[in-house]
């Protein structure tokens, strides 16, 4: 008999704790499919953030480190400048990322550290219970914006991926959406991709997903898939923001 | 004896830190401990080391987490309000028992103070952030000892997997004093809990301080609480200067300590026993000794640049059982030899002959 379908090693056989519908186990996976495929997984660091993703720890088949929250690029670029040859990756949400830790992704992405980032972006806070995320969309209802986030007070989304392009550290920068089958195989290609070039030294990349998530958006499985169709995607433009080595990779 | 070069403080803790292995350093700066990263800066890069300068003291401490995880020897520095920022990170190398290196060079505060000398972050070097934790705290009183010290404070870090904080002040980073720089004895450890990547080769290591169930991080405080245990019975360092007959015992430490000496040959001089006990580590503190200190002298005096941020250790140490009385100065000014003096008169005038 043939195996045509396994678990990638990098992913622990562990019950995921995210909840029904969630797509962080979709991300999981590619990015363990990732370190399988390049045979990194023996030098792979991975680095935890906080929030949703705080676990992450406990399902891969690589060394984690639990960061504090925001604090993740920081953290990856201790273990990256202590070993340059082990690959090392961050797995942070847009509360972890884009709001408490917005200095540690500009700078980590400025100084072109050779890390990848794995950034999760879901427009909400879930671990804490919906809270307004700083990628929620205008007039999303959010437990901390319970008429809508008003654009007037508290201000617009920030589009990491059109942040990051005017970096000049920043070497690989794609945004992408596992919504559905196509999307879900370019995100797998995006990651790998990412991975690829930190192994080839190219520098700081980060790979934004659209992710869902049903239980704070309030929504069925399906309805969340549909709601980031029609509402994030619009807001957040899929595609490449940034390849320094486009052409080479031609 | 190798000859002595002459060095300010803060050069002095960088070179020292390379002399006990210390390959990796992550700054930001700031006054009056900006020559510690400028010596790094100079240093680390000719020697195959990392020098790096973080966007803010936060990303510091993260980067020494990162470098400390893996398994390499790390340290930073800053002065008072940048350590405020490092807090959340030394609770977190709490958290995960990882080992660290970080000096405050201190400065008036609160907020940002001013720049000149003082030891008003007692509190916060003994006391730390949010969390049941420990830090080593190592308070020097000269260049030597900064050397001596920083050279032990990365052993202590390895060898007890936690912090060791070198506590100086403006005074001690920027004054220039003779110093050897013979080869000190410097002791290293295996770190097979390092993430550093597997190889393939055994099961994947953990660096995390989240536990979500209440029994479980209960017991990761209590072990270790054991560990802080053995830290208390080992690693109290102090000295004891003129205690034989002493009536009066001073309690000083850092640069202060050198204050109080002068004071104690003064009021020797006139008849007037004093002595001093310093503690060298702020924790664990030289309860020991102040507690047997208590049933022979009449009076101790805190010496500090604070507002008198070490009293109730003395108290709490001698179990109250003489008068502890404070003598201070603060915003960045050094105590004079006639301050100390005057509260040494004062202790001598008070009740009771000492026993």
């Amino acid at each position: 008999m043939t195996t045509v379908f396994d678990r990638p090693h990098a992913l622990k056989d562990v019950s995921l704790h995210y909840c029904p519908g969630c797509t962080h186990g979709i991300i999981h996976r590619l990015v363990a499919e990732a370190i399988d495929s390049l045979g990194i997984e023996g030098r792979t660091v991975g680095i935890a953030s906080v929030g949703c993703s705080v676990l992450t720890y406990n399902y891969f088949n690589v060394d984690m480190i639990q960061a504090a929250h925001g604090r993740a690029p920081a953290v990856a670029t201790g273990v990256k400048r202590a070993y340059p040859d082990n690959i090392v990756f961050t797995y942070q949400g847009d509360g972890d990322l884009a709001a408490i830790g917005t200095a540690e992704t500009v700078h980590s992405a400025a100084r072109g550290e050779n890390i990848t980032v794995i950034f999760v972006n879901n427009a909400i806070y879930g671990m804490t219970g919906g809270q307004m995320a700083p990628t929620s969309l205008p007039g999303q209802i959010t437990q901390t914006s319970p008429y809508g986030r008003d654009v007037k007070t508290v201000g617009y989304p920030v589009r990491v991926c059109e942040l990051l392009r005017e970096v000049d550290g920043a070497a690989y920068l794609e945004r992408v959406a596992v919504n559905d089958v196509k999307n879900v195989k370019n995100a797998a290609r995006a990651i790998k991709k990412a991975f690829q070039y930190q192994v080839e030294g190219k520098g700081f990349s980060l790979i934004e997903i659209l992710s869902t998530c049903p239980t704070n958006w309030g929504l069925t499985p399906d309805k969340a898939l549909g709601w980031l169709e029609d509402n994030m995607i619009p807001y957040y433009p899929l595609g490449v923001y940034k390849d320094k080595y486009a052409k080479e990779a031609e | 004896m190798a000859e002595k070069v002459l060095m300010k403080g803060n050069e002095a803790i960088a070179e020292a830190a390379l002399m006990a292995g210390c390959r990796h350093y992550f700054g930001y700066p700031i006054t009056p401990q900006t020559e510690l990263t400028a010596y790094m800066a100079k240093r680390l890069p000719r020697m195959d080391g990392v020098f790096l300068q973080a966007e803010s003291e936060l990303a510091a401490i993260n980067m020494v987490i990162g470098v400390s995880a893996a398994g390499k020897r790390v340290m930073t520095s800053s002065s008072s309000p940048g350590i405020s920022l490092k807090g959340e990170g030394l609770s977190y190398l709490a958290g995960c028992d990882l080992p660290a290196f970080v000096v405050n060079v201190q400065r008036g505060g609160p907020g940002l103070g001013g720049i000149q000398p003082s030891q008003s972050d007692y509190f916060q070097a003994t006391r730390g952030t949010h969390g049941d934790y420990r830090t080593i705290v190592l308070a020097p009183d000269s260049v030597q000892e900064m050397v001596s010290l920083t050279i032990k404070g990365f052993e202590l870090a390895d060898k007890y997997r936690m912090t060791t904080m070198l506590l100086a002040d403006g005074t001690l980073g920027q004054m220039m004093e003779p110093v050897s720089l013979d080869a000190e004895e410097v002791v290293t450890f295996e770190k097979p809990w390092a993430a550093c990547g597997t190889g393939m080769k055994r099961p994947n290591n953990i660096i995390n301080s989240l536990s979500l169930i209440p029994e479980e991080l209960e017991q990761w405080n209590l072990t270790r609480f054991k560990r802080y245990d053995i830290v208390e019975e080992n690693e109290v360092r102090y000295e004891e200067y003129m205690m034989e007959d002493a009536e009066i015992c001073l309690v000083s430490f850092g640069i202060t300590a050198r204050v109080s000496k002068n004071a104690i040959a003064e009021a020797r001089a006139r008849g007037i026993k004093a002595g001093m006990i310093r503690p060298i580590t702020l924790w664990p503190f030289p309860k020991k000794p102040l507690l047997a200190a208590a049933d022979k002298v009449k009076a101790f005096i805190s010496v500090e640049m604070n507002m008198g941020q070490m009293v109730e250790d003395v108290e709490l140490a001698t179990r109250c059982r003489k008068p502890v009385l404070s003598c201070t100065r603060c915003g960045g000014v050094i105590p004079s030899p006639d301050d100390v003096m005057t509260a040494i008169l004062k202790a001598n005038e008070m009740g009771g002959a000492a026993k």
